[in-house]
């Protein structure tokens, strides 16, 4: 019938709204993409947790040594420090070790102190493990049964702690150190904490 | 991410389940071929179930190695208890009494040091906790962080019931617009037609 009433065009107040989905469904994508970024560079990781001792000094350990090299105790993180700490917790079965290993060699070379703790492995691997690839480490303990790891609340490796000069924990983190993260968290938190 | 404790440490001797082969003999006909003798392919797995379940038998246990667990009966089972409060860091979705990961076997044995020595279910947590975090803890305890976490029930709830009323009001506020001169003549019109 020609005189039924047309639905009435929408108020102006409202359409936007019908833009609404678009938008949002742009928003999700953006979002998306950060994400997937953020996964390939190692900025994010959705199984990262924050650590429970940022901000609180490190646990007590002794550690037997490996090899040569002096031992990590706990006396090298306490205060004062001449400068902030690396401790890294690695083992030679764990590959994303190798992926972060370059960076951790270039970090010795421009002096930054690191203190390595091997986890739960076997001596003679962990010793040809540093043949092979370098030894950035100004000290190295070894943690076989993995229980100074727990008391760090460690959950993986490689996992890296920055210590500052008041010996406080205030950075860790879980993955590998790639030279994204080398260059973008790590650099600048070694500046400020200098 | 490769970076999971359990699967890469140390190899430690693991038990292969023998695979079931399949028979490379044609299928018999459906009815079967008289004369063809020999069990059909759905009889023989059948006749290997029992073993299959045999040997699929640990996984229906408790994870964990025998002699890693407490002796004391009680103190067992409290430990299991607390462990089963306790996340898995490694595989994040089961409970450290539920995961094969190494960190998972580490800390079920920290657990029952601990209930072994003596602490309460609370020490016990607080020590796990104090490591690791509030994500350790599958139950996650009510604080700024989480807030918005355990008060989601309540504001979708809310919300929810706040755009049914407000559409509702606005439904029965909306009064239809009153007829036009054309439209009540040809009211008009229809009515007296009727008539």
């Amino acid at each position: 019938m020609s005189e039924t009433p047309a639905t009435p065009p929408p108020a102006r107040g409202r359409r936007w709204m019908l833009y609404a989905p678009l938008g949002l469904a742009a928003a999700a994508g953006a979002g998306f993409w950060v994400m997937l970024r953020g996964l390939q560079t190692g900025e994010y990781d959705p199984r990262g947790v924050p650590s429970a001792l940022l901000g609180r000094q490190p646990p007590d350990f002794t550690l037997p040594p490996l090899g040569t090299l002096p031992p990590v105790t706990v006396a090298d993180l306490r205060p004062p420090l001449p400068a902030p700490i690396l401790v890294n917790f690695w083992a030679s079965w764990c590959v994303p070790c190798i992926v972060e290993h370059p960076q951790l060699m270039r970090l010795t070379r421009d002096g930054v102190t690191i203190l390595g703790i091997n986890y739960k492995d076997r001596p003679a691997d962990a010793q040809a493990f540093l043949q092979r690839h370098g030894n950035p480490f100004r000290k190295l303990g070894t943690d076989e049964p993995g229980r100074v790891a727990i008391d760090w609340g460690l959950y993986g490796v490689p996992e890296t702690y920055l210590i500052d000069r008041q010996g406080l924990i205030r950075w860790r983190f879980a993955g590998p150190i790639t030279p994204e993260v080398l260059d973008k968290d790590l650099r600048p938190l070694l500046r400020r904490y200098a | 991410m490769a970076r999971a404790l359990g699967s890469s440490a140390p190899p430690r001797p693991s038990l292969r389940q023998p695979m079931y082969r399949f028979p490379k003999a044609p299928r018999p006909l459906a009815g079967g071929v008289p004369g063809r003798a020999g069990p059909s392919p759905l009889r023989r797995i059948l006749a290997c179930l029992p073993l299959l379940v045999a040997l699929a038998g640990p996984a229906f246990g408790a994870v964990g190695r025998p002699e890693d667990r407490l002796a004391d009966p009680g103190l067992e089972s409290r430990a299991e208890q607390i462990g089963r409060e306790l996340r898995c860091m490694v595989c994040q979705n089961q409970s450290i009494e539920d995961s094969d990961a190494d960190l998972a076997r580490d800390l079920r044995r920290i657990v029952r040091e601990r209930v072994q020595a003596g602490d309460d279910d609370a020490a016990v947590m607080r020590f796990v906790h104090d490591r690791y975090g509030d994500f350790v803890l599958l139950r996650p305890p009510f604080n700024p962080v989480t807030a918005l976490l355990w008060a989601m029930p309540v504001i979708a709830f809310g919300g929810g019931l706040a755009v049914i009323l407000t559409r509702r009001r606005r439904a029965g506020a909306v009064e239809p617009p009153p007829l036009t001169e054309a439209e009540r003549r040809r009211l008009a019109d229809l009515d007296g037609g009727g008539a």
